[in-house]
């Protein structure tokens, strides 16, 4: 089966007020260690482990940035969905 | 560098605040640097030494566990980022990191715990948004953890600290220093700090002995070891002979004696031997210290710093709890007056959800007023605050960081906006107050003149003044020594302003640290400041001091002053002439 890679991207903004802190970046790491293979977070084409929340804090990822999410393995489309779920909704804040 | 055991060793810094204290010294050592070792590990222990790291990380996990289980079911919400602690331990970047290191470069699990930590520290500096930035911190705690569980150090916070102890740390931040419980710290040194640094501050409000910018002292004093803290002199001594203790004892209970003499006479007024009349204030930052400055026979707040509020949040505070916080202390000195300073951020104390503000030198950046007339939603809160609180009794209001007459005609324009506001909006306040400048930068003083046409009262702020007259950054040790507020510069620039005070019938006080050394005091009276404000600890002795002292001596005292160009004169004039009266206040 031929997978196109736009279904193994996905974008988003972020809208927490206090950006990408510790709790969300907590709840998204959670999610991506129960992936198959790597998710990874790109912010201005630098990319990093989602499944590390010290990653994740390391992209300084404040209101109003954009990031791509991606995974290179199709069994792990419903984890990213489930973060960009997490992400649209705020992420607990 | 090692000490001799048993052998007795001084170790010199600055004083941070007066007193004696003898006790065991409690490391608090947040950066671990110097007290890591490091070591190779041999290809056969390399799965031992692994092993040795994945327990201490386990054994951290269960500790922090346990904290949270202990934790109130009803608090359990705010407990959420010790949850995310928890998860962080095992974190990819921490743990996974750690163990590839200690497996590639064959070395202990502590140093490759430093050198991973020390690498993700240095990503984070390179952060801009100040609140993501500070989350290293969360990543440094829980190292620590994993860290003392490694060497086996005990794992306590300040706040959880149950005995006695001298505290020895790296650096306090403000955050650290109001943690600190009294009854638990007989009193503190640090590494880094200077006379003036906020640290410095808090600990002559806590009213405990402190030595700050030791250098080495996390390095040079080891855990539960005897010492000795003189903050009267600004130095330490390890390993105490047995004179040394008792010489100590001896001077810890005269002046505990004279604090308790002086502080019996501390509620009358103070007048000079020539009924020259000097109101001696405290200045406070919490609350709490109200009762402090009553305690200890102040006349009221000559500066109250706002700030604190502001600090540790994730956003700015409401008008209803600056009101409410406000109130309190109003109500709590009336009919005293409570000078309430507007915010001064940024500079040392920089808001962490401040993120636009991220400045190369904040000492001269976008703080305090000019930080306020930019951000005029944050200052309307807080003068409507400050206004509605002035109904309940004597408030006197202050603008920090005035520069020229533009910035306290546009302050006046907003408070006068306010008063109109909550007088429309039938809000109960009282908008006939005393408006007053900080006089601490040096253009305000050159245009003394000027200024005092639009205000009712000048503060002068030592701190910054001595700061920005001399070009000497006060938390830096290395010029530390340098900054002086007996230089003859800034001495003829409070004669300029007093001057000014007395020929346009505008009151002067002095608000700085400066105003709270019982050294500098012969010289304030003499330039007739009717007006101290200073830590509320220092009051006693300063009022005792000024019963001593005959006004117009002062003065012409004062004149032999002027006369000498180099600061160590002036305080040799001072020590002759002084020396016997107010070394009474010293151990």
């Amino acid at each position: 089966m031929k997978i196109s890679t736009e279904e193994l991207t996905k974008t988003i903004v972020i809208i927490n007020e206090l950006g990408l802190h510790a709790r969300p970046a907590a709840m998204i790491a959670k999610l991506a260690q129960k992936a198959e293979s790597n998710i990874w977070i790109i912010k201005e084409g630098t990319k990093v482990d989602a499944a590390s929340i010290i990653d994740i804090l390391s992209l300084a990822c404040v209101k109003g940035t954009e990031i791509t999410l991606q995974t290179e393995n199709f069994n792990d489309i419903n984890i990213v969905n489930g973060i960009v779920d997490l992400i649209e909704n705020g992420a607990g804040d | 560098m090692h000490h001799f055991e048993n052998e007795e060793k001084i170790i010199q810094g600055i004083s941070g605040s007066p007193g004696i204290c003898i006790g065991k010294s409690y490391l608090v050592d947040k950066e671990g640097v110097d007290v890591v070792e490091k070591y190779s590990i041999s290809e056969k222990d390399l799965k031992r030494e692994v092993g040795r790291f994945k327990t201490a990380v386990k054994n951290a996990k269960n500790e922090l566990s346990s904290i949270i289980e202990g934790i109130p079911e009803e608090l359990r919400e705010h407990a959420y980022i010790l949850e995310t602690h928890l998860v962080l331990h095992k974190d990819k970047m921490l743990y996974g990191k750690t163990i590839e290191t200690i497996e590639k470069e064959l070395i202990n699990s502590e140093w490759a715990l430093k050198k991973v930590v020390s690498n993700i520290k240095i990503i984070f500096r390179d952060i801009e948004d100040t609140y993501l930035k500070d989350r290293v911190t969360d990543i440094v705690q829980v190292a620590d953890r994993i860290m003392r569980n490694l060497t086996g150090a005990k794992s306590e916070s300040i706040s959880e600290i149950d005995k006695r102890v001298v505290l020895v740390a790296h650096d306090l931040s403000p955050a650290d220093t109001s943690q600190i419980k009294l009854e638990r710290i007989k009193g503190f040194v640090t590494d880094l700090g200077g006379k003036a640094s906020h640290t410095s501050i808090i600990a002559r409000t806590l009213g405990i002995p402190s030595v700050l910018g030791l250098d080495m002292a996390t390095r040079d004093i080891k855990n539960d070891e005897i010492i000795v803290v003189d903050g009267s002199a600004g130095l330490v001594i390890i390993n105490p002979s047995d004179e040394t203790l008792a010489k100590y004892e001896v001077r810890k209970q005269r002046y505990e004696a004279y604090r308790a003499n002086i502080l019996r006479t501390s509620h009358v007024t103070a007048t000079t031997v020539d009924d020259f009349a000097v109101e001696v204030m405290g200045n406070i930052e919490l609350a709490e210290e109200v009762v402090s400055v009553k305690d200890n026979g102040g006349d009221g707040i000559g500066l109250f710093r706002t700030e604190f509020s502001y600090m540790s949040r994730s956003s700015y505070p409401a008008e209803e709890e600056l009101f409410e916080q406000y109130k309190d202390i109003v109500e709590l000195m009336a009919p005293n007056p409570v000078t309430i300073r507007t915010l001064d951020i940024n500079g040392d104390k920089a808001l962490s959800y401040e993120s636009s503000v991220n400045e190369e030198n904040p000492a001269l950046g976008l703080r305090a007023i000019r930080f306020c007339l930019k951000r005029k939603d944050v200052f309307m809160t807080q003068l409507r605050a400050i206004l509605r609180a002035a109904a309940f009794g004597n408030v006197r209001i202050l603008f920090p960081m005035i520069s020229s007459c533009e910035e306290i005609c546009e302050a006046k324009k907003l408070l006068k906006q306010a008063g109109d506001e909550l007088e429309h909006e039938n809000i109960p306040c009282n908008t006939n107050i005393e408006v007053g400048i900080m006089i601490e930068i040096p253009s305000a003083v050159i245009m003394a003149d000027s200024l005092a046409d639009v205000v009712d009262y000048f503060s002068i702020g030592t701190n910054d003044l001595v700061q920005y007259t001399l070009a000497i950054d006060r938390g830096n040790k290395n010029v530390a020594h340098l900054y002086n507020s007996l230089h003859p510069a800034v001495l003829r620039m409070i004669k300029q302003v007093v001057d000014v005070g007395k020929a346009k019938n505008v009151k002067v006080c002095m608000c700085g640290e400066m105003a709270g050394d019982p050294f500098n005091i012969p010289i304030l009276i003499g330039l007739g400041l009717t007006e101290l404000s200073m830590t509320p600890q220092n009051i006693p002795e300063v009022k005792t001091i000024i019963r001593e002292l005959n006004q117009k001596e002062c003065e012409k005292f004062l004149e032999d002053v002027f006369t000498k160009t180099i600061v160590a004169d002036i305080q040799k004039l001072l020590q002759d002439r002084f020396g016997s009266l107010i070394a009474n206040g010293y151990a």
